[in-house]
């Protein structure tokens, strides 16, 4: 009725008034003997059914559905609106103007742009994580966008909640193989859709059973759909052999060196205070072997009084004296064990051997372990000098400080990776612990762990009386390492959606074929990454999914697979790509990128790449989403700490130059990047600053009866260090307590139990328990970070001391070094190299 | 109806380039094996390696025949070939035995990938020599029926 009104008014004429009035002419619309009060009259009647046209529409299409706002938001954000977080993720920054750019509390992982309830039932980001949580649709927009595309994965984490299935059938998809995850879609009651290769699949009978709600007919509701991180109970179909039990074996090298260092100590105590948590069930087995020039054995039978010690001097052809009573079972011959433990160091305690035939007595330990498979945990502490495998010291002292390139990264021999294939082949597992003071040629042996899935531990410069804080690292962290969970005979396998396809892997394991990872032992420690390409378009999908299914033996020999599955929207827009970055995820991806670069070509190379990665990503921003034309470095808030990060992975031990490095050192660091899961390298690469002696309450935690004060974090330069303060640096690995000259003395009196600044010792590695709130709130927060990290970490309180000081300012990346930028000549760099 | 040094060197070669061939096609056979999962890396590579200095060397051979025959626009066109093999012997990856595939590292995709393409380019490249080859001993040959039916 209003509407014919209003086209009345505009365009067509009508007649009012009295009959026989002439017709108005076509240019004259409206009538002219229109009263005023009649004009306010139409009005307000329109302007009132607009109204509650406008109340009713509102009332039934937002109110209703949506009780409450935050629904309202949800739905309102998984439409294809940009909510709040995309739009202050693109929002542009100037780095050359703003200089505080660090969140107050360390970075989370930014969220994908879902729906809540796929958003809650999505994979954590502490298990699973993508480099862009916008999975762009084409490979072109991918190229377009200069970021890399991988994955960064923690699958055998420890996690406090974990379903377990324990179900007859294990709902597979027919063709793919992918497992039922949340994700998948239910076309009806019968029948489900893979969203991985989409393929429409039949619901078995006994799925449509829902143990937990003891319900019929609601296939959705069971506990596999429900979480995307789930554990199956495997059954016989996924075994190759009946599970294997827990087989532990330690080598240990006993020459002149290693007994000196008093590892050999450390090591028998803590293995028999931990001797019943290691994991595993009454099958569990363990074997030492020691070695310095020649192997020797240990007959460990039951029936012995006590342990017979076994020589093998033909090193060059080592072969297995006894077939059984080597490796015993730990239960029955726990006596004998107890008794050579006790007895090992005071039995080469006096000895005069100094060669190291490592070679050989991995040989000697692979010919023991492979009927059964296992872990073997070596303990090296010096150059291997004899027998198979023999290496030489190719280290050059004076290149230490080169700038021209790193020799020597890769492994002198393939003698330790053939080893390890072999063992890999055997599902043996060989960790390494290296506790040499002198080059030890690492690149070579770690082989021997990179590729049968072990980890590698490096203690330089362990000595039980001229570095106690080390021997004290070692103790606790082998502790960790023998009563951590393990997993034995795994293999894990990663498939995406139809479409994404994964190229390359990081991480410690064997690729045994184009998707398919053999991992002979999986621990909680480790993390691994991929990359992936996008090989056809994914134009017809609107989520992108990636599962990994890890299939492995429990220690109490039950076989199982952990799955868990990451789901993630995919755009078509240049400028959802970029929003959508995860800043961390790529920082590490990139290190990894760099580390195979470093090796298989040159460091120099590596260190390009990064600097160019960089460059490429933010011309490629600037030249196609932002508008803005002023000068400056203008990056997306997402990405404005991706060359502070560049930056700081540039001045790690792994890939820096111009700074004395060690080749141990540096090829250590680099294992560790390519084996750590990502919080821990995000902490290695640009440690959390926070300043002590003005922490407040405020937004402190508060957990069991103590309040962790939450510090906000500052920018890695000597700018933020005052004198007046006190400062704590978490490198990951390392805490470092820096006190300044002029801190106030009550502070140093509280928290270290000093009187003044100049009675610190000069090495402290222990804060005492003092009853001052100060010296609580300190405890609780160094024991809340300890807490949030499964090895333990040193602590450092530098004064004056050097090598602590040094260590510690080399973490401060934004400064200038020697040889290096510091944080505002870098982005001067790249701005450079962007106008080019 | 003798043989020039020559023409013995282009037959020889015709027969040689035929084993070239079959090393080529056994090449691609390995590794469409590999990316389809069919063999395990080691195995694979076990099986490859002992085969990659023979086809090295039979080439490095018939290149010094032709060397000793003068055949030099022959010489010329392998000469690159045996830079590339050269090149690649040389920057091969660390490994005690003779060979270029480490199991390691051929799983990588851009690794699997170069060496397919180098597979189907020298076979390419060794079919044409067949040919060719052919071609020379044909014409080299001093027995030429032709000339022999064009006196009468």
């Amino acid at each position: 009725m209003c509407i014919s009104y209003f086209l009345g008014l505009s365009g067509r004429h009508f007649t009012l008034g009295t009959p026989g009035s002439p017709k108005p002419s076509p240019r004259e619309l409206l009538p002219k003997k229109l009263s005023k009060n009649a004009l306010k009259y139409y009005l307000s009647c329109v302007l009132g059914y607009l109204y509650f046209t406008l109340l009713f529409l509102l009332y039934f299409t937002i109110f209703l559905p949506f009780p409450n706002m935050s629904q309202l938001s949800a739905a309102l954000g998984g439409l294809s609106g940009v909510p709040e977080l995309e739009v202050e993720a693109l929002r542009p920054v100037n780095l050359l103007q703003e200089r505080n750019l660090l969140p107050h509390r360390p970075l989370d992982a930014p969220e994908p742009n879902l729906s809540a309830d796929l958003k809650k039932a999505n994979c954590s980001p502490d298990t699973f994580r993508c480099t862009l949580t916008n999975i762009p649709q084409t490979q072109a927009l991918l190229n377009k966008a200069r970021l890399p595309l991988g994955l960064l994965l923690h699958p055998f984490r420890d996690l406090a909640q974990l379903p377990v299935i324990t179900s007859n059938t294990i709902v597979r998809c027919r063709s793919c193989r992918t497992y039922i995850n949340p994700f998948v879609s239910f076309l009806d009651q019968r029948r489900w859709k893979c969203n991985l290769c989409y393929r429409v699949n039949d619901v078995p009978d006994e799925f449509m059973y829902n143990p937990v709600t003891r319900s019929y007919g609601e296939p959705h509701k069971r506990p596999e759909v429900q979480n995307s991180t789930v554990e199956f109970i495997a059954s016989s179909d996924y075994m190759l052999r009946p599970p294997q039990p827990a087989v532990y074996l330690f080598v240990l090298d006993v020459s002149h060196n290693a007994v000196e260092g008093g590892y050999l100590n450390v090591f028998c105590h803590t293995l028999l205070e931990n001797l019943d948590k290691m994991p595993g069930d009454t099958r569990t087995r363990v074997g030492f072997i020691t070695f310095n020039s020649t192997i020797h054995f240990y007959n460990l039978h039951e029936s012995l009084s006590q342990p017979q010690m076994l020589v093998v001097s033909d090193i060059d052809d080592i072969f297995i004296p006894t077939h059984d009573s080597l490796l015993v079972n730990l239960k029955e011959s726990r006596a004998l064990v107890r008794v050579l433990l006790t007895s090992l160091h005071s039995m080469f305690s006096q000895t005069r051997e100094t060669h190291s035939a490592l070679g050989p007595a991995l040989q000697a330990a692979y010919k023991l372990m492979s009927s059964t498979g296992g872990r073997v945990s070596v303990f090296q502490t010096q150059l291997p000098t004899l027998g198979a495998g023999l290496l030489q010291s190719r280290e050059d002292p004076n290149q230490r400080s080169s700038t021209k390139g790193v020799q020597h990264l890769g492994p002198a021999t393939d003698f330790y990776k053939k080893l390890a294939l072999d063992c890999s082949g055997q599902q043996i597992g060989v960790d390494l612990f290296l506790l040499s003071s002198q080059y030890s040629d690492l690149a070579s042996i770690a082989c021997m762990s990179k590729y049968s899935a072990g980890s590698i531990f490096y203690y330089p410069s362990l000595h039980h009386v001229h570095n106690p804080a080390q021997l004290d690292k070692f103790q606790k962290d082998l502790e960790r390492y023998l009563t951590r969970k393990i997993g034995f005979e795994a293999v894990m396998r990663i498939r995406c959606t139809k479409g994404l396809s994964i190229h390359t892997f990081h991480g410690n394991f064997f690729v045994r074929s184009t998707d398919l990872l053999s991992l002979a032992n999986i621990n909680p420690d480790s993390g691994f990454a991929v990359q992936m390409s996008i090989e056809e378009s994914l134009a017809d999908t609107s989520l992108a999914c990636f599962q990994s299914a890890l299939l492995y033996t429990s220690s109490k020999g039950k076989r199982r697979i952990r799955v868990h599955t990451l789901c993630l929207p995919v755009v078509s827009q240049l400028s959802d790509v970029y929003a959508g970055a995860d800043v961390q995820a790529i920082t590490c991806l990139l290190a990894n990128m760099a580390i195979d670069r470093s090796i298989s070509s040159s460091l120099s190379d590596a260190r390009d790449a990064l600097v160019n990665a960089v460059v490429d990503s933010l011309s490629a921003y600037k030249n196609t989403v932002s508008n803005i034309q002023q000068s400056g470095l203008i990056a997306p808030a997402a990405l404005c700490l991706f060359p502070l990060y560049v930056l700081a992975l540039l001045k790690q031990k792994a890939l820096r130059t111009g700074t004395s490095t060690k080749l141990d050192e540096r090829v250590f660091a680099m294992c560790e990047f390519k084996s750590q899961p990502l919080q821990q390298i995000m902490r290695m690469v640009h440690p959390d600053l926070y300043r002590l002696d003005t922490m407040s309450d405020q937004g402190a935690l508060h957990l069991n009866d103590c309040i962790v004060p939450q510090p906000h974090l500052l920018h890695l330069t000597a700018e933020k260090l005052t004198r007046e303060g006190a400062f704590l640096m978490d490198c990951g690995n390392v805490f470092y307590l820096w006190i300044g000259k002029c801190c106030n003395d009550m502070f140093i009196r509280d928290v270290l139990g000093c009187p003044n600044h100049a009675s610190i010792p000069p090495i402290m590695t222990q804060i005492p328990e003092l009853e001052t709130p100060l010296s609580e709130r300190l405890r609780a927060l160094l024991a809340w970070l300890q807490d949030s990290r499964t090895f333990s970490s040193t602590l450092h309180v530098v004064k004056d001391d050097a090598t602590a000081k040094t260590s510690f300012f080399q973490h401060l990346v934004e400064d200038r070094s020697e040889s290096a930028f510091s944080y505002y000549e870098f982005l001067l760099h790249i701005q450079q190299q962007m106008s080019k | 109806m003798a043989f020039t040094f020559a023409a013995f060197c282009y037959m020889l070669a015709l027969l040689l380039t035929a084993a070239l061939i079959f090393f080529a096609i056994w090449h691609i056979i390995a590794f469409d094996e590999l990316k389809t999962d069919y063999k395990n890396p080691i195995d694979q590579c076990n099986t490859l390696n002992p085969l990659v200095l023979p086809e090295y060397l039979i080439h490095v051979f018939f290149c010094v025949m032709f060397l000793c025959a003068a055949e030099w626009l022959t010489l010329g066109l392998n000469m690159p070939l045996l830079a590339y093999h050269v090149w690649r012997y040389t920057s091969r990856p660390v490994m005690s035995g003779p060979g270029l595939y480490d199991p390691t590292t051929i799983m990588n995709a851009d690794v699997l990938a170069y060496c397919q393409k180098e597979g189907w380019c020298k076979l390419a490249f060794y079919l044409l020599s067949f040919f060719y080859y052919l071609y020379g001993y044909v014409i080299i040959s001093p027995v030429s029926p032709l000339r022999v039916c064009s006196n009468n």
